[in-house]
């Protein structure tokens, strides 16, 4: 073989070489972007609505400011707030609270998470927990209220196995307690009302239905503040009163 | 080679042969090039014959299971030393923000806070004066699963189970565009839903999810077909950092003087691309600084037999 021929042969393998590294790296990085394009599906098509932490901004702003680093995690005396996971789209790494297994209680009393983002995500311009606006309480399954049936409460709220804590004043005003250590004992259940953290966001109240007076009913008002203390301590299992994420006093 | 060719050499164009060379350096590679065939491959023997250091490994893998450790601990204890995961943090108060996050969160977001702007800036200077892609070598919990990763790889290829497919290195500076442009348009911000880096920060300080099953795939992906893909064709957080490394004072020097050749160094190298200077008659001077895209990981070093590659901090000659 002559010379001229043998360096046409190694530039012709060199270039298919990299026709073919070229293909490959189209593939691979549209497969990259394609990856990462299926939080699109999630988050769009709200597989998961999430109750977001004290002071989360608008949801499509709050998960492009958001930068991911779990600061209000773990400021959160109570441990309510939680990272997001893959199945949540761009909410992945992004704070939350299920607030029937941990609500947030206000126990840190000036709004810590909010302190500790560091992008705004959380905004900082609330600074009492009474500005919060995280949704609304509503009563759900009205017709499984204890207060609603005339009836009390005894012993642990949401029984002995579970795991949630909480601040009871009377026991440690600054170390919250699980609440399956706490007994109570009462006539007629108002425990959404006895333990709501936020002053008159919640009353208990006559029923003009019931001539015996017996029956109370949970009524919310406008200085709810949407943190789930009621989904959390509530006794009937699932939760008569709920959360509406970002419901806004005066929505439907 | 200059700041505008080590640019373009991060960004993907291959390392052209440099022409300008000082007379210094012409005159050695003229005397290299009287060793020839038997003499030279008795040199390089005898080098060999000195044990192989892991020194700078040692160190670095500390350095990277420290800090990451920090992270975790410090929320364990609840210490409050360093407080959330590598995208941002407070340190001792002080906020840190990962300059990609960062870019990520003001593309998507189109707000610019001061927190932020604080957290970008501090972390800005400290690599800086670190080295840049230092972040990627001493820091970043992926780089190190990424690298035991290649180790089973270069096993598995050594008896031929695996193959390399390599990728177009301007991969990474297309897939960078991209996400900003995502980042930009759709006011997501994208990248982070599927960053490795990330998602391992947060597993280990907040408990792995999901998410840890999309790096181990990226890892088998990485030993079966493409050794070291994230990191050398796909990452904008190497990209990013390249950037601000590419005008820090920590870098690796070439001594051209008692250089074989061999390509040791190449052979263990991240980005081999910026060690062209290494190869026999390439090096336009007797001392090259190392381009931008070097993560100073210091494997260079500790192969090299020579001791021609070596940590250097530009300036500080001058300044002792």
């Amino acid at each position: 073989m002559s010379a001229p021929d043998e360096v046409k042969t190694v530039r012709s393998m060199s270039s298919k070489r990299t026709r073919r590294e070229i293909l490959r790296s189209v593939a691979m990085g549209g497969a990259i972007v394609g990856a990462s394009l299926f939080g699109f599906f999630p988050t769009i098509k709200k597989w998961t609505p999430r109750l977001r932490p004290p002071g989360a901004i608008a949801e499509k702003e709050f998960l492009a400011a958001c930068i991911k680093c779990g600061q209000c995690v773990q400021v959160c005396p109570v441990e309510a707030v939680r990272l997001g996971d893959l199945d949540e789209g761009f909410g992945v790494g992004v704070p939350f609270i299920d607030a029937r297994s941990q609500a947030c209680d206000f126990s840190c009393d000036a709004v810590q998470c909010i302190l500790a983002c560091p992008t705004g995500a959380l905004a900082h311009e609330i600074d009492k927990k009474e500005q919060v606006r995280m949704g609304l309480a509503r009563l759900d399954k009205p017709g499984r209220c204890l207060a609603r049936q005339g009836k009390g409460i005894k012993g642990p709220a949401r029984g002995p196995k579970f795991e949630g804590i909480h601040r009871i004043e009377k026991i440690d005003r600054w170390k919250p307690v699980r609440m399956a250590s706490y007994d109570y004992d009462l006539e007629l259940c108002d425990l959404c009302v006895r333990e709501c953290p936020i002053k008159g966001a919640i009353s208990l109240e006559t029923m003009p239905e019931d001539p015996t007076g017996l029956k109370k009913t949970p009524v919310v008002h406008e200085s709810c503040t949407g943190c789930g203390m009621c989904e959390m301590i509530c006794p009937v299992e699932p939760a008569v009163i709920v959360i509406d994420i970002r419901r806004k006093w005066g929505d439907v | 080679m200059g700041f505008f060719d080590s640019m373009k050499v991060m960004l993907g164009a291959d390392p052209l042969r440099t022409v300008g060379k000082t007379p210094e350096a012409i005159a050695l590679h003229e005397a290299k090039r009287q060793i020839k065939g038997a003499e030279r491959a008795r040199e390089i023997k005898l080098q060999h014959s000195k044990k192989a250091s892991n020194k700078w490994r040692n160190i670095r893998w500390a350095t990277l299971i420290m800090v990451n450790l920090l992270f975790v601990l410090s929320f364990r204890f609840d210490v409050q030393l360093v407080e959330g995961a590598l995208t941002a943090s407070r340190v001792v108060g002080f906020h840190f923000a990962d300059l990609n996050s960062a870019l990520q969160v003001m593309l998507a977001y189109k707000h610019i806070l001061i927190n932020l702007v604080i957290g970008t800036t501090t972390v800005l200077l400290l690599w800086l004066l670190l080295g840049g892609r230092s972040f990627c070598s001493w820091v970043c919990p992926y780089h190190l699963l990424s690298e035991l990763a290649e180790k089973v790889h270069l096993m598995l290829a050594m008896r031929r189970l695996v193959m390399n497919y390599p990728l177009h290195r301007g991969t990474r500076t297309v897939l960078y565009v991209v996400f900003a442009l995502l980042a930009l348009v759709s006011g997501y911000t994208v990248f982070e839903s599927i960053s490795p880096t990330g998602i391992l920060s947060r597993a280990m300080i907040y408990g792995p999810g999901l998410a840890v099953i999309w790096v181990g795939g990226l890892l088998v992906y990485e030993v079966f077909f493409i050794r070291r893909m994230w990191c050398r064709y796909i990452c904008p957080i190497g990209l990013t950092y390249g950037f601000v490394g590419s005008i820090s004072p920590v870098r690796v020097k070439y001594d051209l003087r008692n250089c074989l050749h061999e390509g040791d160094c190449r052979k263990v190298c991240l980005v081999p691309h910026v060690l062209e200077c290494t190869k026999k008659s390439y090096a336009e001077d007797v001392q090259v600084s190392i381009g931008a895209d070097c993560t100073r990981c210091g494997a260079c070093v500790d192969a090299c037999p020579t001791g021609s590659l070596k940590f250097d901090i530009k300036g500080m000659d001058k300044l002792l």
